[in-house]
């Protein structure tokens, strides 16, 4: 193929302002790189919105749900949210009048002839028994049982032993709670053997406040009247064993058990940020002692330290331990960091675009906030994102055993202390805390996923 | 040598802060004596040594007992020395933490090398998030979910499949070891998945499959048995986080080990046990890293120490 022969037109500088395609994609700087990485991952978008809002309602919680974590509701002790919060007043002392009706246990025959009955209603003041005295017992014992009895089974718990020489006649004033109980009256011989037990009856138990009550509840004056009824405090998340609101005390505990966790990594992360570049930069005998240190705080065994800190530390009086547990979690933890920036910062040493840079004549300073540090960042950033699950688990672990936080202050660890001890009847004192643990340490453990891969390219594609 | 030497540092440190901590603390063993007069108080504590300075008279006296493996008698439990206690209970602790670790290698091995077989399909995902979720919940909350799971277990059959708690037979070990070793087993799946994976590109394995190999024999011989070295390293961590881990499962499972001993001392500032166990515990760790190391040295060749 001929070509037309060139001529000096074909020289001419191009023009100014001529339309051509861009060639250019905007610029991006790594952060917004990695931020945009970040975004595309659903994932860890979803984790960093949990994360987000975990941090909002622990520091904006108190000032919507402004209940005392530690304020106690006796009237409504391990409740669910939805439970009845109704209660009657009445007058009094609520002594039981010989008028009043009489309920017996209905069907089956009771071959004892005790006849345990109650009289008047059951209500959270009192549950009054009677029953008729035999010739034979020489005392009487009284159960009381929180379930349905099939026969032959305990009886529940015994309430007190009745003497012959009394009527046959219990007030019951222990501890009762809105419920369906179940008594039941076993005669006693002369040796204090059990011979035979009455029939079951069935209790339902009101909530009743007497009038002093209901005003140190601080009901309005109006509404007090024998027979009115009040509505009791409502709990969203229901109330824990102690009638502690469920809600205040998970904010509360998610203070302590995020301030920690993020304070600690925090500083640890610090730290092992100063010592690692100044052992990589430094080189030689700084080097060397930092890092035999380093070994030395690594071989201690962390978990075992933490709990002799934390007694050796001693807490006062009227202090929550949360200050020793910091310091001792930070002291034992920052040589991984140590470690790892000191790791990157010799690799990054010997980097091409280090030397380039040098041999440009950049000036030290320019050498280490423009090449060293953004590099050293993501790998920092990563840490601290995965160190912060780690350090919650350390803390909700010491709560747990009781070497964390000291009551009444609360924590998500102490709080799944305390519910592990009613979880039986009252899951959620326990599955409330816990879930929001394992969620928070989830959320970061993959926004820390989502960081690594973000920052840096090549540890995703392994992936 | 060098490891050795700083192993021994390692564990005289552990007894000194031991002993620092342990005098830091308000109260004295003398304490709970009733109507001591002066005097008497002053002849017990001649009888045991606390008239004499902290140190160095009784730094040197524990030290001394600590090198004959003499760790004193209990607080609370008069009559019980502290050797006592460690020779009873550790080994119901040390089977619980074996088994743990057993199961947790096995599991870990096993379920690492299925998602790196089936990488990005469905045994991949379903492990990996079960993976997310058992390094996520804290090993507390299995325990004690655990607990509720056999309890409505047992309630549905109608008779104990399972103990919910305490010690004795074997049925009793099933599940608290599950538990124990639940989250080193999530954590070594992770581990065994990327390594499995960095070892399906390596040129041994192609070789192998050029010279015609079966696949089993690849996978077992070559792939698994490289793989599997990098779940050594880890073993130490792995007793080390067990062992703690046993604390608060033998706390909730109501199992007589030396971790529940522990913590209850902690809690009841038993002195001596807490002194004995945690330099108990502190040797046990730290000779346990050094012989993993020594294991890993000899099982791979490549691996020289230093």
């Amino acid at each position: 193929m001929a070509r037309a022969p060139l001529s000096p037109l074909d020289f001419r500088p191009a023009e100014r302002g001529l339309q051509v395609d861009p060639i250019l994609r905007p610029s991006l700087s790594y952060w917004e790189d990695t931020w945009r990485r970040l975004r595309g991952n659903r994932r860890a978008t979803l984790a960093l919105v949990v994360v987000i809002a975990l941090l909002t309602a622990s520091a904006v919680g108190p000032v919507v749900w402004t209940v005392d974590p530690s304020a106690q509701d006796l009237d409504q002790v391990s409740k669910l949210p939805w439970a009845d919060r109704r209660a009657r007043i009445v007058d009094g002392a609520g002594a039981a009048d010989p008028s009043l009706p009489v309920a017996r246990a209905t069907g089956g025959s009771d071959p004892t002839g005790m006849d345990l009955r109650i009289v008047g209603e059951a209500t959270t003041k009192s549950v009054v028994l009677e029953w008729n005295l035999s010739d034979l017992a020489s005392g009487y014992r009284v159960y009381r049982h929180i379930d349905a009895i099939a026969g032959g089974e305990p009886l529940g718990l015994p309430l007190a032993e009745v003497p012959i020489a009394g009527p046959g006649r219990f007030i019951d004033r222990l501890n009762l709670q809105p419920h369906r109980y179940y008594y039941a009256v076993a005669a006693l011989d002369a040796a204090g053997e059990e011979q035979a037990a009455s029939t079951i009856i069935p209790a339902d138990v009101v909530r009743v406040l007497s009038e002093q009550e209901a005003i140190a509840r601080g009901f309005a004056a109006s509404k007090i009247f024998p027979g009115a009824e009040v509505e009791l405090p409502f709990h969203p998340l229901g109330t824990d064993a102690l009638g502690r609101d469920m809600l205040a005390r998970l904010i509360h505990g998610s203070r302590v058990s995020l301030f920690i966790g993020i304070a600690a990594p925090w500083f640890y992360v610090m730290i092992g940020v100063g010592l690692g570049s100044l052992a990589g930069l430094r080189g030689g005998a700084v080097d060397q002692l930092i890092m035999r240190f380093t070994d030395f705080v690594v071989a201690l065994p962390f978990l075992l330290f933490m709990i002799l800190f934390k007694i050796g530390f001693g807490i006062g009086p009227g202090e929550s331990g949360i200050l020793p547990m910091l310091v001792a979690l930070v002291l034992l933890s920052w040589p991984g960091t140590t470690r790892l920036v000191r790791g990157q910062v010799l690799q990054i040493r010997e980097e091409g675009y280090l030397e380039a840079s040098r041999l440009l004549g950049a000036p030290t300073r320019h050498l280490l906030l423009h090449h060293l540090v953004p590099n050293v960042m993501g790998v920092v950033l990563v840490t601290l994102t995965f160190a912060i699950p780690s350090a919650i688990f350390t803390e909700a672990f010491l709560s747990f055993i009781g070497m964390g936080v000291v009551p009444p202050t609360p924590s998500w660890g102490s709080m799944c202390n305390d519910g592990t001890k009613t979880m039986l009847m009252h899951p959620h004192e326990l599955v409330l805390p816990a879930t929001l643990i394992s969620l928070t340490v989830l959320a970061f453990n993959v926004l820390g996923d989502g960081l690594r891969d973000a920052l840096d390219a090549r540890l995703r594609s392994r992936e | 040598m060098k490891r050795l030497l700083q192993g021994v540092v390692t564990i005289w440190f552990i007894a000194t802060s031991t002993f620092v901590a342990m005098h830091n603390v308000p109260g004295n063993p003398l304490l709970d004596e009733k109507a001591v007069s002066p005097e008497i108080r002053r002849n017990l504590e001649a009888r045991y040594g606390l008239d004499r300075p902290v140190f160095p008279d009784q730094y040197l006296t524990y030290m001394r007992n600590i090198l004959r493996g003499d760790f004193g008698i209990s607080f609370t439990q008069r009559n019980r020395r502290v050797n006592d206690i460690l020779r009873e209970h550790f080994p119901v602790s040390a089977i619980l933490g074996i088994l743990a670790i057993v199961f947790a290698g096995f599991g870990g091995i096993l379920f690492g090398s299925l998602t790196a077989v089936y990488r990005n399909r469905l045994p991949d995902v379903v492990i990996m998030v079960l993976v997310v979720v058992g390094i996520s919940v804290p090993g507390f909350v299995f325990a004690a979910l655990a607990q509720l799971g056999i309890v409505g277990l047992n309630e549905v059959l109608g008779w104990t499949v399972l103990p919910v708690a305490g010690w004795g037979t074997l049925r009793h070990l099933i599940i608290p070891s599950l538990v124990l070793g639940l989250g080193t087993m999530a954590f070594l799946t992770r581990l065994m998945r990327s390594s499995m994976l960095d070892v399906l590109g390596a040129d041994y394995i192609r070789t192998a499959r050029s010279k015609g190999l079966p696949p089993t024999r690849i996978f077992f011989r070559h792939q698994l048995a490289n793989a599997s070295l990098p779940v050594l390293t880890v073993l130490g961590p792995a007793i080390a986080a067990i062992t703690t881990g046993g604390f608060v499962v033998e706390l909730i499972f109501a199992i007589p080990g030396l971790g529940r001993y522990f913590v209850e001392a902690v809690q009841q500032l038993d002195y001596t046990v807490i002194m004995g166990t945690t330099v108990f515990y502190g040797t046990f760790l730290v000779v346990m890293v050094l012989v993993v190391d020594l294991a890993y040295a000899l099982v791979d060749p490549r691996v020289r120490l230093e």
